[in-house]
């Protein structure tokens, strides 16, 4: 059973935002999502998350002086779950038609209210079974790209039966793809290990 | 079968590389860099052809010359797993020998010599033993098995009548094996029956039963094959002592002894060189057959003085040759005349298509060693170069081609004797002649250049001498790969052979010799085993 999480608020060919329906309930990042353009299924990483207030000239108060409990804020102000958001940007990697797989960017970004799914077990193994989309991942200008990388690979690395192997083995791809930054790879390497 | 047995493991693909300086091969991540081994097959699946060649070195790659300075944290065992074969990896210089062409003409044409390279990026696998025995063909009535290639099971055999159409070599350090792969290629020529053989065995190994380190005996030529091999000895009593039932005592006339003979021995006998010039004014004197009986008949009077005057020499040089000469009357064997011609008894051995091995007994000393070894094989070559002359104006069958094994062959074929000794010439042109040289040698620097570029096949064990390895891979095509392999050879029972009976060089581990399953794979019957097959046949009889 899919996990349907939020809806794309903001989209472009290679990254979208969505809203989460649940506050402070994002996906994990680096983990594999899935919404649509329409007609082909697209495929994204998430890469950052935030919770704010839906008005951006209205910034929260801090209102928890007198509270003995967190919880007890949202009780004592249940308005709040509607004055804030939780969103979450999430990097394109790849999308699928069909029963194939395409490790590279879809032709048209995803549509504004596409519904966003996050993939479990079978869907996440079939898609990092090749690991093409490291070099898209890599490639992205968001900050902290390597932070996402690795949690990417430590959360795929669940779906695999062999995780070790599939970490050896996107290892391997990252040392080919970073030749020539030893650091950054030393820095990814260090996160993904067992 | 399955894939793998017959393709060979994968080891990694072209990166570059040369004709003349090899293929630059890069290993797969899979591929651990600690199993390769220089002097290992491998086969190139080329785009049209497959190439078959030799690992000549391995080496270590990175990726970025930062790896170096800061290494990455290899403890860890993934990292070290991820590293290995990406940012690291290891390179195999590859020195392809052979093409195996696909079409079926090339198939009926066998491999053939490399003129070019493999593209880019085309897959290294380990050479299977299809591939192997593709190379070096099957044991059968004209190959002889004489060992593995490295790290597997398939047989490299030598193609014996190649083999002995030219002169041959072994060579390596002492104790390295040399007398071992010598006994194996005696066996292998008096079973394919591709040579007469005349083994002049210094150090009674081949004959009877010979040493071996690892068992106390083991059975010599005689014991193997009874019917075709003679034991001629030179020392009875030693032949006695050691239980050798022998064919023939060898005795050698004073009158068989040419001035020539002398001054091979010149070092040996210590003579100075108005001493061999004073020989020959004697074998002049005298005549050539006579000369050393007149020599010592001479008496200390006037008349010797005279002859000395006549004959123009010094009495020191008179006197030089008088000690060294006497060091020949202490040998049994030289006797004023012999009860029996030797040579001729020799031949007549070998034109039956026997095979004779002269043991040399006690006399393990370099200067009996190379006289007799002279004088017997100086008149042999005459009967052979006569009957082959013979043969080809007659238009008749040449003789059975003969096989000479000689050991410590630098003391003949060195470069101030060659010239003079007759296996200077049987090494240079005899094979015009059907007589070849097997020589064994642990200096092969000492023997003369010329010699050694007509020698055909050779063999070398160990060799640490810069100059002997240069001396035997001369004129090798790849002599600088080859010497990497040479020089990494095991101290034991591993030789490279190359050459002439070979299509290409290659790195044995020498065959099983001295247990009992080895002698019965020669074709050897234990006396038991003998009595068995004739019960059975006499059951079959009636």
């Amino acid at each position: 059973m899919l996990t349907k999480i939020g809806e794309v608020i903001e989209a472009s060919t290679g990254e979208f935002v969505a809203e989460c329906y649940e506050l402070h309930t994002p996906p994990p990042l680096g983990s594999l999502l899935r919404t649509t353009d329409g007609q082909v299924e697209i495929y994204g990483v998430v890469c950052n998350a935030s919770t704010e207030s839906i008005d951006p000239g209205r910034r929260p108060l801090a209102r928890g002086r007198e509270e003995s409990e967190e919880e007890n804020i949202y009780r004592q102000h249940p308005q709040l779950s509607r004055l804030l958001r939780t969103t979450f940007d999430t990097l394109v990697i790849g999308h699928g038609q069909g029963d194939e797989l395409h490790h590279y960017l879809p032709p048209r970004p995803p549509r504004v209210h596409s519904f966003v799914y996050v993939c479990e077990g079978d869907e996440v193994r079939l898609f990092t079974r090749s690991l093409d989309f490291l070099a898209i991942l890599l490639s992205a200008r968001a900050g902290s790209v390597d932070e996402v990388v690795s949690a990417c690979l430590r959360q795929a690395a669940g779906a695999h039966d062999d995780e070790r192997a599939f970490l050896v083995r996107a290892g391997k791809e990252l040392a080919i793809l970073l030749g020539g930054e030893l650091n950054r790879l030393n820095a990814i390497l260090r996160r993904i290990k067992l | 079968m399955n894939e793998a047995s017959v393709q060979g493991e994968r080891l990694g693909i072209v990166v570059g590389g040369s004709l003349t300086r090899g293929m630059e091969v890069k290993l797969d991540s899979a591929t651990p860099i600690e199993e390769m081994a220089v002097g290992r097959y491998v086969v190139i699946e080329g785009q049209r052809s497959r190439f078959f060649g030799m690992i000549t070195d391995v080496s270590l790659g990175t990726i970025d010359q930062q790896l170096t300075i800061t290494p990455p944290d290899v403890t860890d065992p993934f990292i070290a797993e991820v590293v290995a074969g990406t940012s690291t990896y290891g390179k195999l210089q590859v020195t392809p020998m052979l093409t195996i062409s696909g079409d079926a003409m090339s198939i009926l044409e066998g491999p053939q010599p490399v003129k070019t390279v493999p593209a880019h990026f085309s897959a290294v696998r380990q050479a299977s033993e299809q591939d192997v025995e593709l190379v070096f063909g099957r044991e059968d009535e004209r190959h002889f098995y004489v060992g593995t290639p490295l790290d597997m099971e398939t047989k490299v055999c030598l193609n014996i009548p190649e083999f002995v159409k030219r002169s041959n070599g072994v060579f390596g350090k002492s104790g390295t094996g040399k007398t071992f792969l010598t006994r194996l290629l005696l066996i292998g020529m008096v079973q394919k029956k591709a040579a007469a053989n005349l083994i002049f065995d210094m150090h009674n190994e081949y004959g009877w039963e010979g040493t071996s380190e690892h068992v106390p005996k083991v059975k010599g030529l005689k014991q193997l094959f009874p019917s075709q091999v003679a034991v001629f000895a030179l020392d009875e009593e030693s032949a006695r002592r050691r239980k050798v039932s022998t064919d023939y005592i060898v005795e050698i006339g004073y009158d068989e002894i040419e001035p020539e003979d002398i001054a091979l021995l010149r070092e040996a006998l210590n003579l100075t060189q108005p001493a061999i010039e004073a020989v020959y004014e004697f074998a002049s004197e005298f005549g050539y057959q006579r000369w050393l009986e007149g020599f010592f008949e001479l008496s200390a009077g006037e008349e010797t003085k005279d002859l000395l005057d006549r004959r123009r020499i010094h009495e020191s040089s008179y006197r030089n040759l008088y000690r060294g000469l006497q060091k020949l009357k202490r040998f049994p064997f030289l006797v004023p005349h012999a009860r029996d011609n030797s040579v001729q008894r020799i031949l007549e051995y070998l034109d039956r298509g026997m095979n004779v091995v002269l043991e040399f007994g006690r006399y393990t000393d370099v200067t009996v060693y190379v006289l007799v070894a002279n004088i017997l094989t100086r008149r042999i070559y005459a009967q052979y170069r006569e009957r082959t002359e013979k043969a080809m104006g007659e238009d008749i069958a040449q003789p059975h081609p003969l096989v000479i094994t000689i050991e410590e062959a630098h003391k003949f074929l060195n470069s101030e004797v060659s010239g003079q000794t007759i296996f200077g010439e049987i090494a240079r042109e005899m094979r015009k002649y059907n007589v070849t040289l097997l020589v064994i040698d642990q200096r092969p620097s000492g023997i003369d250049d010329e010699v050694m570029s007509q020698i055909g096949t050779k063999a070398t064990y160990l060799l640490d001498n810069e100059k002997d390895i240069d001396s035997v891979l001369m004129g090798v095509s790849g002599k600088g790969e080859l010497k990497t392999v040479l020089s990494k050879l095991e101290a034991k029972q591993q030789a490279l052979i190359f050459g002439h009976a070979l299509p290409m060089p290659v790195v044995v581990k020498t065959r099983e010799y001295g247990s009992a399953e080895s002698y019965k794979e020669f074709g050897f019957r234990d006396a038991a085993e003998l009595k068995r097959k004739a019960e059975e046949e006499i059951k079959d009889l009636f």
